[in-house]
């Protein structure tokens, strides 16, 4: 599929902190050009701090970044990556074609100015103050902006955050559309349903590591897994270090809960091979698996889960 | 799938300056409605409450008022618009454009340079300006003293371009223009433009004498008062290498913590 075996993103051991906060814990992500990624984690996991370390807009305190084998800026000097930022980044006394003409003014070969307008679906309103535009309509001008030095990397950091829900889909067809050229997308969430809709592949962060990095299938797959509860005796704890894969275990007062994409295998486990009793099996809803695999009080590191070998 | 075309290898862009860049930050210059109340019809008014019903009276060192106060206002309105279009990189940090600036090729010195020769457009606007009006309200010089005075108060706004962008890159937006335009105007009267320093008096003189306006005000009036001077040569240049370092380290700090 790819030709190149240059990742379009490789990025090894980063760890970056704001004072006593540790935002990114010892991150690792490749991405292979062609991938249209999801970066998915709750607000604060983490993802705009990585991103603008994959960018070089600021520097990790430990680790590196490499963009189709070129440090950060060397990649943004020659085109290779483009961004589409959450907020800001616009100037309010410009019109939408001057915006592009401005950014295309960078670059020494560019895209034509309409011929981006109009993949980004706002030729009509070109000649409109920025200032004039709604936040749909400025958040599709940075992604015009993106596009004019037609990168092979496309990053877009939460892109759809304050759009209605029309206003989102539109800017995801122009998006998809344009990742069916070959272009490598990745893009930041909170929002489960677009890294399911939109991505290849979802990397779930949570405290600024990687928690989970599959296809949407995959992880669709563990967010809507199922919960056993039993009752296990105390002393048997021990036994549960050979339990099958799980994406958590507690244990609270002799009771059991285990959060699990695979149930009969760890009902089938608790049965055979500890004294485990009043089992009880129940679907988990998806959303709540979500919060549970990403949220602050999800047991950290031994819940890494990646998928090998090929899609599903 | 074809990734040929995206993934391609390419040279790094020189980041340099060019036309469309120019032209276009010309252009939000010229459209900002007060910028040119702050560059053109501010001066302008001064001139004609201060200028303009004592023009044709003699100072007490014998030069024409009305030349010394249109010369003098014309460095100042070259001043004005020469910091008012450096301290609107203000504007842009505050708006995050010069955080998008940086995911470009666009080098740092390129911007300051566009940054640098968009200011001198501006108060290149606000001489011509200030010497139309002075012209049609009577004053007369000969050529010679119209082309050196526009000169020094035209090329001297590069100093007071440093400076906007200095506090620019210093201070939030909304305060910039607010604390730059008394700040100039006090460096004005200092300056000696809204009036001779001789009538200050001997200790405001003799401070006046280090003010980054004197030196250049001093240079655009000499082809009128005949008078030079290295001293004010040194001002000048003194005052522009402060706001330069000043600006270059500002920047750095800012790029640092964006």
């Amino acid at each position: 599929m790819t030709t190149a075996s240059v990742p379009a993103v490789h990025a090894a051991g980063l760890h970056k902190s704001f004072g006593k906060v540790h935002a990114v814990r010892g991150l690792d992500l490749t991405v292979q050009p062609g991938e249209v990624v999801a970066f998915l984690g709750p607000n604060g996991a983490g993802k705009t701090t990585t991103i603008d370390m994959i960018l070089g807009l600021s520097a990790p305190d430990q680790g590196s970044v490499s963009i189709f084998g070129h440090t950060p800026r060397g990649a943004i000097a020659r085109g290779q990556v483009a961004a589409v930022m959450q907020t800001g980044g616009l100037l309010r006394d410009i019109s939408v074609r001057e915006t592009v003409q401005l950014n295309a003014a960078m670059f020494d070969s560019s895209r034509p100015v309409d011929e981006v307008l109009a993949r980004a679906g706002i030729l009509e309103i070109a000649d409109r103050k920025v200032e004039k535009c709604s936040g749909g309509q400025q958040q599709r001008l940075r992604f015009a902006m993106a596009l004019v030095s037609d990168p092979g990397l496309l990053i877009l950091d939460e892109p759809t955050t304050g759009m209605d829900v029309a206003g989102r889909r539109d800017f995801w067809t122009a998006i998809r559309s344009d990742a069916q050229r070959g272009r490598t997308v990745i893009f930041a969430t909170h929002y489960l349903e677009e890294a399911d809709a939109y991505a290849d592949r979802i990397v779930l962060v949570r405290q600024g590591s990687i928690v989970a990095d599959g296809t949407a299938a995959q992880i669709k797959n563990l967010a809507s897994g199922r919960t056993v509860k039993a009752s296990l005796p105390a002393a048997e704890r021990g036994l549960l270090a050979g339990m099958p894969p799980t994406e958590s275990v507690e244990y609270d007062g002799g009771r059991l809960t285990v959060r699990t994409g695979d149930s009969d295998a760890v009902v089938r486990y608790l049965l055979n091979n500890t004294g485990a009793h009043d089992v009880e099996v129940a679907a988990n809803n998806l959303e709540e698996a979500f919060v549970a695999l990403t949220g602050d009080d999800a047991v950290p590191e031994s819940t890494s889960i990646t998928f090998e070998g090929d899609l599903v | 799938m074809s990734t040929a075309t995206v993934v391609q290898e390419r040279k790094p862009s020189a980041g340099g300056v060019n036309r469309t860049f120019l032209w276009i930050e010309i252009k939000r210059m010229l459209r900002n409605r007060r910028t040119i109340i702050f560059t053109v019809f501010m001066p302008a008014v001064f001139f004609f409450i201060f200028g303009l019903s004592n023009k044709d009276k003699l100072l007490p060192n014998g030069h024409s008022y009305g030349q010394y106060i249109l010369i003098s206002l014309t460095v100042y309105a070259a001043m004005t618009a020469a910091t008012g279009a450096g301290s609107q990189v203000a504007v842009e940090r505050a708006q995050g454009w010069s955080r998008q600036l940086r995911l470009t090729p666009l080098l740092p010195g390129a911007y300051i340079a566009v940054k640098a020769m968009a200011a001198l457009t501006l108060s290149l606007v606000a001489v011509v300006a200030q010497f139309v009006i002075g012209a049609l309200a009577g004053v007369t010089m000969d050529a010679q003293t119209w082309l050196t005075a526009g000169l020094v108060a035209w090329l001297g706004s590069l100093v007071f371009a440093a400076l906007g962008l200095f506090v620019g890159y210093l201070m939030p937006s909304q305060n910039v223009m607010q604390i730059l335009g008394p700040a100039l105007a006090i460096l004005a009267m200092l300056g000696g433009l809204f009036m001779p320093i001789e009538i200050m008096g001997e200790t405001f003189g003799n401070i006046a004498k280090f003010t980054p306006a004197y030196g250049i005000g001093q240079l655009a009036r000499s082809p009128i008062t005949g008078e030079f001077d290295w001293a004010w040569i040194v001002n000048v240049l003194i005052w522009l290498v402060i706001f330069v370092a000043g600006a270059a380290m500002a920047f750095r700090r800012d790029t640092k913590r964006v």
